[in-house]
């Protein structure tokens, strides 16, 4: 029994705890506050001059900065300030200074040094309850979606009676639309007619007494695509929505069925959030203008794509249909494999439509995109003090103006476009108007900044007694095992840190609980070694073999009772939200690493100090001075 | 090693674990849980002031707004103040109310967080969180009873349930606030019992092989006796960084420190006598844990 690892093992060791502390060491460097400035819409440049003006107004105001870089081809640009204090401050003065036609939002940027961000180490993403920020939780009203649907069918199914001039009464009744026909041969058109209509219906014939019923159902899979529907659009539209709100790493997900989760750190007006990510987008359907019409009918409107930057349409004063009308709009491909975007409007938009484009075939119709925008204006109040006031307006942009190739009705198609990008694009924009299914507020939760950097200060002291208090114990208890201990606990902190980093794992209170937990149960695979070590030298083993023993027969049940807590650290994981995953993430990576510490780095260094030699006592406390041939029975 | 006879008061242990689950599901099912905001839904709002806070003149104020049912307390100093408002007030009252604050004093207020959890989520939560606690029992019993025996699983599963109404009744019976925090220690100290428990019934396994010529009891107080210094210097470590969370990490992880505090205190104790003393109730033996015969070698024959 020599006790001495091959020279792999050892060197495997050794390079694991350096890369631990490779991709951990990011985390040692503070982050700088600093300004992202960004065009409000995405084809907009940022060039030094704007930079100058932005520098000038810092220098005008006292705040010192540095560092200030353009980033990703010109899109934005990053400028550092010295003191974290002066962040909001110096946020109003550049969107002051700026305009409205950029976006400078707070931000905390990192100062990794370039030989760690070569290998792609980066520091450890703060959660929100660390970094201060909003989060909220939307739902889409899954209800509300199909009462919505089922009028839409109703209505529909009426016209289209009304229409083949089969006489029937139509009512809903409760998640059905119900029909009653005088005679069988009514409800058999009437059948076939709906069907037609929509396929997606499930029908049912019931003939009570003398009158003929025909039961419309929409099915499970129906109302399902309508929420799916309906939180895809809210999804894109968030996005797009999040970006005006100034956040520099906004989060926006989807979560289970009908759920959106938007997290914004470094938020704090939720109000001002609120009404942004609320906001509805509208559409309107016009006719393209007469060369020859009166200016009074007529107006000019840009289109809003940066390919057609600048160019101009005129259009009628008069509105065909708005964006409510449209029922749905998909992208798809015509029988030529041409990209086309196909319309439904819902009935009263179908017949507007068809009576404005019967008389004006080969003419084009415009599709304005409406947004509600604000314009910041700044304000004396009362006190004296300057007040930023947000002032609404719509704005109106040309999405398309498609030539008019027939009379429309309730379905027709839109053609011409250049590829699938753009079809679906405008099909998304499309859609915008129709909101598919009203959606509400569930959760939201606000951290103020002070309170995140209290949390942070908080976590880490824990993590310091916690760690200062084992260390203590473990000494003193086993001596110079305990300091072999010791020190792969301190490799598996680092460990830890080390992969959570480089999983792009977000650090959260819970999760800093869950490393003062691993700290605390790390040691266990330790102790057990320990345990049967001190076991096997009362049984009388000499200490070399003492120590084989020792780990070889500790390592079975040291896996079955990390097995086990792995399962219910995945289970955690599976089943919780925000925060709680976090605290499962950082205690399964931690049962790993402290796995791998407790075996391998424990017995590393226990057979550096011990191992190859004659050794006549081990100093791993309690049993020590027995050793000498002194046998203790068992039992 | 002298081996201390756990065994012989068994019964002293299960009339104690009685008596206290007895009690822990008394006040579970009278006092119920104190649920926190993510359970029933509600709005919370968190203030720092810049000097001591007037909780009086905070609720006179509230209830001069229309607040009604609003609750107000000091949270850690008396600068910082807690309000929480019932289910039932939209998601906008938090940012109004710390509007009306302000307004209604001379000292500066500085927004700490406000919470807001509609009561779809809340009730969403509470069925999560109970799925996932017997989620997490079943597998657990299916693993052990798969590297074990199904009577060590159903010890193990037991001793998990112990602890966990037990950690339950503790939060019932002190009305600390049941978050979702909690919720996440609850299936912490699973896994950390758990973790003590799988020593012990391994350490029971391999001494019915090895031990010959002692009873089961024997056998148990044998394991226990050897595993003890083990058990209590983990869960000495344990309780010494959880005692450092619950004082030096903030109220927002007060309860989640408590938690597994009372958790691991008591997952100590239950893996020694639940797990153990279950096992040998259900009689366990050396035929539990023999090692299967190799079946390829003595089965060849019978095939045809």
């Amino acid at each position: 029994m020599m006790n001495r690892y091959p020279l792999w093992k050892n060197l495997l060791i050794l390079i694991v705890a350096l890369s631990g502390f490779y991709y951990a060491a990011p985390n040692l460097y503070a982050p700088d506050p600093a300004l992202q400035i960004a065009g409000a819409s995405s084809s907009q440049q940022i060039d030094d001059r704007l930079l100058s003006r932005a520098q000038g107004a810092l220098d005008e105001a006292g705040i010192g900065f540095f560092g200030e870089v353009l980033q990703n081809q010109g899109k934005s640009a990053l400028i550092r300030l010295n003191d974290r204090e002066q962040q909001l401050r110096a946020q109003s003065i550049l969107s002051r200074e700026l305009g409205d036609g950029f976006i400078v939002a707070l931000n905390l940027a990192p100062t990794t040094p370039d030989w760690l961000m070569e290998g792609g180490a980066t520091p450890m993403k703060l959660g929100l309850d660390l970094s201060g920020g909003v989060h909220f939780k939307l739902e889409v009203d899954v209800a509300a979606a199909a009462e919505r649907k089922l009028n839409q069918y109703e209505t529909g199914i009426q016209k289209r009676l009304r229409e083949e001039r089969i006489r029937g009464r139509i009512s809903l009744e409760g998640s059905k639309v119900a029909m009653q026909f005088r005679t069988e041969a009514d409800r058999e058109s009437a059948r076939r007619e709906v069907a037609d209509l929509y396929p997606e219906l499930f029908l049912d014939r019931v003939d009570e007494g003398d009158t003929w019923s025909l039961y419309a159902e929409v099915t499970e899979q129906t109302i399902k695509e309508v929420v799916d529907y309906a939180v895809t659009q809210n999804l894109t539209t968030m996005r797009n929505r999040v970006n005006e709100l100034g956040v520099s790493e906004p989060l926006v997900q989807r979560q289970g069925a009908n759920r959106i989760v938007v997290e914004l750190p470094g938020i704090q007006d939720t109000a001002e959030a609120k009404r942004i990510l609320g906001k509805v987008a509208n559409l309107e359907f016009r006719l393209v203008a007469e060369a020859n019409a009166p200016i009074s009918d007529r107006q000019r409107f840009e289109y809003r794509s940066a390919d057609r930057g600048g160019m101009t349409e005129w259009l009628e004063r008069d509105v065909i249909i708005t964006g409510e009308s449209v029922s749905n709009a998909q992208a798809g491909f015509d029988q030529n494999g041409q990209p086309n975007v196909s319309i439904s409007l819902d009935g009263e938009g179908g017949m507007l439509m068809s009576r404005a484009t019967r008389a004006n075939i080969k003419r084009r119709m415009g599709v304005l995109f409406i947004e509600r925008k604000y314009r910041t204006r700044y304000e004396q109040d009362e006190s004296g003090e300057e007040i930023a006031v947000r002032i609404p307006y719509d704005e109106k942009k040309l999405l398309t103006a498609p030539v008019i190739q027939s009379a429309l009705g309730a379905q027709f198609q839109i053609t011409g476009l250049d590829n699938p990008a753009e079809s679906s694009e405008l099909a998304l924009m499309l859609r915008a108007g129709a909101l598919a299914a009203p959606i509400t507020f569930v959760e939201e939760r606000t951290v103020g900044p002070s309170l995140g950097a209290e949390n942070i200060q908080l976590g880490m002291r824990s993590v310091q007694v916690g760690l200062a208090l084992v260390v203590v114990f473990m000494m003193l208890y086993y001596r110079v095992f305990g300091v072999a201990a010791v020190i792969a606990l301190s490799g598996n902190l680092v460990l830890l840190v080390g992969i959570m980093s480089l999983l792009g794992a977000t650090l959260t209170l819970p999760g800093i609980a869950g490393i003062v937990l691993t700290v605390g149960m790390a040691v266990d695979a330790n102790v057990l070694i320990f345990a049967r070590i001190r076991e096997e030298i009362r049984g009388g083993s000499p200490p070399q073999t003492a120590i084989a023993q020792g780990f070889d027969r500790a390592i079975v049940t040291i896996l079955d009772a990390n097995i086990t807590t792995l399962i219910v650290a995945i289970i955690l994981y599976a089943i919780g939200t925000g925060p709680i995953k976090g605290f499962a993430v950082t205690l399964s990576v931690g049962i790993i690493t402290s796995m791998f510490c407790s075996i391998m780095g424990t017995r590393a260094l226990i057979n550096l100090i011990y191992g190859g030699r004659r050794v006549k006592t081990l100093a791993i406390g309690g049993v020590a001075r027995k050793v000498a041939g002194t046998e203790e029975a068992a039992g | 090693m002298k081996v201390i006879p756990f065994m012989k008061w068994r019964w002293i242990a299960v009339a104690m674990s009685a008596a206290a689950l007895l009690a822990a599901i008394g006040s579970l099912s009278v006092r119920q849980l104190n649920w926190g905001l993510d359970f029933t839904g509600g709005t919370l709002v968190e203030v720092a002031y810049s000097d001591s806070a007037d909780l009086s003149a905070i609720r006179a104020v509230l209830d001069q707004e229309g607040y009604e049912g609003a609750v107000v307390v000091s949270f850690g100093t008396d600068k910082d103040v807690l309000v929480r408002l019932p289910d039932g007030y939209s998601d906008e009252q938090g940012a109004l109310m710390v509007d009306k604050l302000r307004a209604a004093t001379d000292l500066d207020i500085e927004l700490r967080r406000i919470e807001f959890v509609g009561p779809q989520v809340g009730e969403e939560l509470r069925d999560d969180g109970g799925i996932a606690m017997l989620t997490a029992l079943g597998l657990v019993m299916l693993y052990v009873a798969f590297r074990f025996q199904i009577k060590f699983a159903l010890g193990a599963v037991i001793a998990l349930a112990h602890d966990v109404i037990f950690t339950l009744g503790f939060f019932s019976l002190t009305g600390l606030e049941f978050d979702l925090t909690v919720l996440a220690a609850l299936l912490a100290v699973v896994g950390y019992s758990l973790n003590d428990t799988i020593v012990v019934s391994d350490r029971i396994r391999e001494n019915l092989r090895k031990i010959r010529r002692a009873s089961p009891s024997e056998i148990i107080d044998v394991s226990l006796t050897e595993t003890l210094g083990r058990t209590l210097v983990t869960s000495l470590t344990t309780l010494l960084v959880l005692a450092a969370l619950a004082l030096f990490g903030g109220e927002m992880i007060f309860g989640f420190a408590v938690a597994l505090l009372v958790g691991v205190a008591v997952g100590t104790y239950s893996s020694m006598y639940v797990a153990a003393t279950t096992l040998l109730q259900l009689g366990v033996n050396k035929e539990d844990v023999m090692v299967p015969e190799r079946e390829g070698a003595d089965q060849d024959g019978l095939i045809p």
